[in-house]
């Protein structure tokens, strides 16, 4: 009953959208060649089932390794920026490179030093998904209640045990919201990578472009970003789990 | 028994850029005393509670206590309860043992009888979430009990509490120093609180740390809330208010 309740709304959207464009496209409205009926993407994505599947698996590994990655990185500089204000104004601005760097055009760039293969869908994925880790992080670093840090010097702690019984988790509903951001980042970054260093959904929507296969196209799209979806699920509930008892975002 | 630390602070200067805080200031407190800071906001008595707390380090002057720093434990209990929200109530009031390196088992038993004392040991494993704002104070008084510090500094520790949560622990403030006899400083900007809760009261000039009166209240060792209606509590406050300006 409860799930029915939560699914209902977002379903009745869904349902309407998909309805009516199958009917217009049916109906001879919309060309098929420039959108396909839904249809015929669910089609799709059941006949060319096993290498949709595969592709996907590609596209996760690559996107989950790359997203790993960018939390542990991030986490790591935020760390390390937070450490004193003249390093965060010495070092922040680099990793403002991070959010600035058009991914499409250093794509090939990354060809050139990975290779064509995972190794440069991972780094992909990495490079866009990591700076909302980074500006997150130090963000709830900062913002540590003072109070609590004269509490934690009162007692004599060392920097090293504020960072961990403090910092950190005082940080962790800001860290929370960077790890969202970056994972859906990390799916785009992922399939971006793809287009040029091969393999993967990426491929799959740059081959199926070629062939005028629409319909897969849209197939590839739609488990591309269910891939997303998942990865966002991912945090949500991690964050439900750690936050529940103490932070106003996960109390009903 | 904890016995209570000695303060004398001599010519403390704070100041903040050009901005004087505190321009000299000399005070002393004997051990065990219950002495209540009392001032209009911004004329400085957090300051000189942070820096008798060694949270800030004065500009000029000198603060000496007897035994040295470092000699004696000291607590400080701030406006707000600011309890670790990601911890249970045990956890929270057990953390200042935690970290000065005291085992899990020793510091959960010494947290319990603290939590005891401040009436909150059915609420141990609760979370700050959910409990009241005086509930969550009492956590953070049992916080600072937990070290048996010898000197208990509190900055307006029941402010933002309403008056009836703000009654009931003034009186166990009252009653926990009078079975440890540490030394309290109590900074307020209360009068009645400071009158009903202290022996000695301390008037802050509004600015430059200069002292207004330095004067001994003339009321029972024991407070209860019945002494809130005494005449002679009265006469104090009458005294605290002509002080301040």
């Amino acid at each position: 009953m409860k799930i029915i309740r939560a699914a209902l709304p977002p379903l009745i959207p869904f349902v309407a959208i998909t309805a009516s464009i199958e009917f217009l496209v049916r109906g001879g409205v919309i060309r098929g060649f420039l959108l396909p009926a839904p249809s015929a993407v669910f089609l799709a994505i059941w006949n060319d089932w096993d290498e949709l599947a595969r592709a996907m698996l590609t596209t996760s590994a690559s996107a989950l390794i790359g997203f790993v990655l960018s939390t542990l990185a991030g986490i790591a500089v935020a760390v390390l920026l937070s450490s004193s204000r003249w390093v965060q104004r010495a070092f922040y601005p680099y990793a403002v490179f991070f959010q600035t760097v058009p991914i499409v055009a250093i794509a090939p760039l990354l060809v050139i030093w990975f290779g064509y293969g995972m190794k440069t869908v991972i780094a992909s994925a990495f490079v866009v998904s990591i700076f909302p880790v980074i500006a997150n992080t130090l963000t709830g670093i900062l913002s540590t209640d003072p109070a609590l840090r004269d509490l934690f010097q009162l007692y004599g702690a060392s920097p090293t045990v504020t960072l961990f019984k403090l910092r950190f988790p005082a940080a962790l509903p800001q860290i929370l919201t960077g790890l969202r951001v970056a994972s859906g980042l990390a799916v785009i970054g992922a399939i971006v990578g793809e287009f040029i260093g091969g393999g993967g959904l990426g491929s799959v929507v740059d081959v199926a472009r070629t062939q005028q296969r629409i319909d897969k196209v849209f197939a590839a799209v739609l488990l591309a970003s269910l891939l997303g979806l998942a990865l966002f699920g991912l945090i949500n509930l991690i964050s439900a789990v750690t936050l529940r008892r103490w932070h106003a975002s996960e109390q009903a | 028994m904890t016995a209570g630390v000695s303060l004398r602070l001599r010519g403390v200067r704070k100041t903040f850029q050009d901005l004087v805080v505190i321009a000299g200031m000399d005070l002393s407190i004997g051990p065990g005393e219950f002495l209540a800071l009392l001032g209009p906001s911004g004329c400085g008595k957090s300051t000189v509670l942070r820096m008798i707390a060694g949270l800030t380090e004065p500009s000029g002057g000198s603060i000496e206590t007897e035994p040295e720093a470092g000699g004696y434990q000291r607590a400080f209990v701030f406006q707000d309860a600011h309890l670790l929200p990601w911890r249970n109530v045990l956890d929270n009031a057990a953390l200042p043992l935690e970290l000065m390196g005291v085992g899990r088992a020793e510091r959960q038993k010494t947290a319990r009888s603290a939590l005891e004392q401040v009436g909150l040991i059915e609420a141990v494993e609760r979370f700050p979430a959910q409990l009241s704002g005086g509930m969550r104070m009492r956590v953070s008084l049992a916080r600072a009990l937990v070290t048996e510090p010898q000197l208990l500094l509190l900055d307006e520790p029941f402010a933002a509490l309403d008056e009836i949560t703000r009654f009931h622990l003034d009186v166990q403030l009252r009653e926990l120093w009078r079975a440890r006899r540490m030394t309290v400083i109590f900074v307020t900007h209360s009068i009645s609180e400071a009158a009903f809760l202290a022996d000695r009261a301390v008037v802050m000039a509004k600015r430059g740390g200069a002292l207004r009166l330095d004067r001994k209240m003339e009321l029972p060792d024991e407070r209860t809330n019945e002494l809130r209606g005494d005449p002679r509590l009265g006469v104090e406050m009458k005294a605290l208010l002509e002080a301040i300006e």
